[in-house]
């Protein structure tokens, strides 16, 4: 029977059910689950005791360790918390984890899990609202995976710890965790690089993953009231990206709209845009379109972070205008 | 001194320690002779053999070691092979790491060096991973990680310690002081004595002289057992003295190749190197303290011609080595498959 969770539950789930078969997998700091996922947390902390450490704050010594732990046979996942708190370890996991396969000619991997709660959660100024996906996806040896759904974000944590062979940067967004859904029942993979389709329709195609799913959903449900069908589909995971996915939607529609949390400039709807300007554009009947932050800190008064914020509404009027 | 060990193994302390010193030469040469070989600045391991070779006498096949942008020595040290190291020095594809890697990040997974790092500091976290992974494991292997006196400027290096300590790693902190970074006391780390920063973590450290083999070799031994035994974190400075052609970013064979008779005939050395090979050179510091041992000149100059003519063959199958195709450039970014 599918079961009802919230993403962090669904995500403490995974876990479980893998460390309980794989002693290589150990923990620094987690917690994942959001206030939702107390007493599954709790249950985990216990029963994995032995295989958990909490490490003193030091995040490029401790995210170094979990690296050098890696390479040495185990399988770290390692709480980072909020996301912001990884550029503290960013000469670790770009400089270190992300080379090491390629430098080594395929000697040497690390398989390790590096799990950021990001985003603009409400309230978290300047330096907790941070969304360094395009970061991450522009260095060349991470694996990045950013789900939307409680569903996905089990079945894909599950292939990350069971199979993948790089490191990984698993995107939680701070406003999901509790969110919750229908999780289907067991254990089930979802592999990494393969795009699902939100919601089909023929007008225009909403690209977005994590967090700008649900408002994309939710833009869509605005445009069908006027008679637009929006095509919602989410990657699910950056790197490895599902192009072919992609350029498919985006050749049904003609009309493509990119959101996401990172800023405009080289950010993840740019990265995409570019993708499909290059290997699109005879399918494109208007200019890509991005909804994504403006270039600016995210600011802390509530009326400032909503104006940056891509919500539903602005997904809607650009689209909208696309089909005009 | 020399080691209290029997005379075979004192005699494979000094091969190891001529094969790093004359295949180190032939990566200066290339260098000097051939324009546009070695590709971008590099650094060596000269006048620092002593430590490597002698911590490394104690080490297991399955130990970790980690290095630094001075790795060639260390990863010889190790076991590794001076072909696959002079080769990928030059980028070939029968380097260590097929010639992705070169100078600054020779690793070799097979010998214990999963992962060579050429930013300062770059190995102290993750010589803290493995060993975390080995006491998880539950397995004997230690892990060893050399540095220098620069990366003790890094903020890694005091989160690592501290992780160390605090989670009883079985790790030791090797500290090569060739004083290349600090130029003198107090120059890069407000600490007079760079020892009192573990010790305010209260990890025990060790002062020694770092280009006698005896001393070396003798502190290593007890280091490397009382790590294994589950003592550790230990923090060792081992001191040595800059070689003078290492004050260059591409260093310079300034006296041309060492010769094993300025052991005996110190006068004979080129005047720009002379008082540091009479002083400071470890390796002709060892090579007299055989001599007075009992060995004879021919018995150490023999020993010193068969170490050369195995570097020299190195060094020849190094630049007939071809180089990796042009279109594997793009190989290797992932493990994984379908990436």
């Amino acid at each position: 029977m599918p079961q009802e969770m919230t993403f962090g539950e669904a995500l403490l789930e995974a876990i479980d059910e893998v460390a309980e078969k794989d002693p290589r997998i150990v923990m620094f700091n987690p917690s994942f689950a959001g206030e939702a996922g107390h007493a599954k947390l709790a249950a985990l902390r216990k029963k994995y005791a032995a295989r958990i450490k909490y490490p003193p704050i030091a995040e490029i010594g401790f995210c170094g360790v979990a690296i050098g732990a890696a390479m040495a046979g185990l399988r770290p996942i390692v709480d980072i918390s909020t996301a912001t708190f990884s550029y503290e370890a960013i000469a670790q996991i770009v400089n270190e984890a992300a080379i090491a396969h390629s430098n080594s000619g395929g000697l040497t991997s690390a398989p390790v899990t590096f799990y950021l709660k990001f985003g603009i959660r409400g309230g978290g100024g300047v330096q907790h609202s941070g969304s360094p996906q395009s970061w991450y996806w522009n260095t060349p040896g991470l694996q990045v995976v950013m789900p939307s759904t409680p569903a996905d974000a089990k079945g894909l944590m599950r292939t990350v710890l069971l199979k993948s062979k790089d490191p990984t940067i698993f995107f939680g967004h701070d406003r999901l965790l509790d969110d919750k859904g229908m999780v289907p029942d067991g254990a089930y993979e979802i592999p990494l690089g393969k795009a699902d389709v939100k919601r089909a329709g023929k007008d225009v195609t909403i690209i977005a993953l994590s967090i700008q799913v649900p408002r994309a959903l939710a833009a869509a449900e605005i445009l069908a009231k006027e008679g637009i069908d929006a095509e919602v589909i989410d990657p699910r995971t950056l790197q490895p990206l599902d192009k072919p996915a992609l350029l498919a939607s985006v050749k049904k529609t003609g009309r493509v709209v990119i959101t996401d949390e990172s800023p405009d400039n080289c950010g993840v709807a740019a990265g995409l845009a570019a993708i499909i300007a290059d290997e699109g554009f005879a399918s494109l009947r208007a200019p890509i379109k991005r909804v994504s932050i403006p270039p600016v800190p995210v600011p802390y008064a509530v009326p400032q972070e909503d104006y940056v914020t891509p919500l539903a509404g602005r997904i809607a009027e650009v689209a909208r205008a696309l089909c005009r | 001194m020399l080691p209290d060990i029997p005379r075979e193994r004192q005699l494979g302390i000094l091969r190891k320690m001529l094969m790093i010193r004359r295949a180190e030469e032939h990566c200066i040469r290339f260098n000097e002779e051939h324009t546009g070989l070695l590709r971008g600045h590099f650094h060596v391991y000269i006048g620092q053999e002593a430590t490597g070779v002698s911590v490394c006498d104690w080490l297991n096949p399955d130990d970790y070691v980690f290095t630094t942008h001075r790795n060639h020595g260390h990863v010889i040290a190790k076991g590794g092979d001076p072909k696959k190291v002079l080769a990928e020095i030059i980028g070939r594809a029968t380097g260590y790491c097929q010639g992705r890697a070169g100078t600054f990040h020779v690793a070799a997974p097979g010998v214990g060096i999963i992962h060579t790092s050429a930013i300062v500091g770059g190995c102290l976290a993750l010589a803290g991973g493995t060993a975390y992974a080995a006491q998880v494991k539950g397995e004997k292997a230690i892990t060893v990680v050399f540095f220098g006196d620069g990366a003790m400027e890094e903020g890694v290096f005091y989160e690592t310690v501290n992780i160390a300590k605090l989670w009883n790693l079985p790790l030791i902190f090797w500290m090569e002081n060739n004083y290349r970074r600090a130029g003198g006391r107090g120059a890069g780390n407000a600490a007079l004595e760079l020892t009192n920063i573990p010790k305010a973590l209260d990890v025990e450290t060790t002062v020694i002289d770092g280009i006698d083999v005896g001393t070396v070799h003798k502190t290593a031994k007890s280091i490397v057992e009382r790590v294994r035994g589950g003592q550790g974190p230990l923090f060792v400075e081992a001191r040595t003295h800059l070689w003078p052609g290492n004050a260059f970013n591409m260093p310079k064979l300034i006296g041309g190749v060492t010769d094993i008779a300025w052991a005996w005939d110190a006068g004979k050395a080129p005047e720009k190197v002379r008082d540091w090979h009479k002083d400071h050179d470890p390796i002709l510091n060892y090579v007299r303290e055989l001599e007075s041992a009992g060995m004879s000149r021919a018995e150490l100059a023999k020993i010193d011609a068969e170490v050369s003519k195995e570097a020299d063959a190195a060094a020849q199958f190094a630049l007939n080595s071809p180089l990796p195709a042009a279109e594997d450039a793009v190989k290797y970014a992932f493990a994984g498959e379908g990436n």
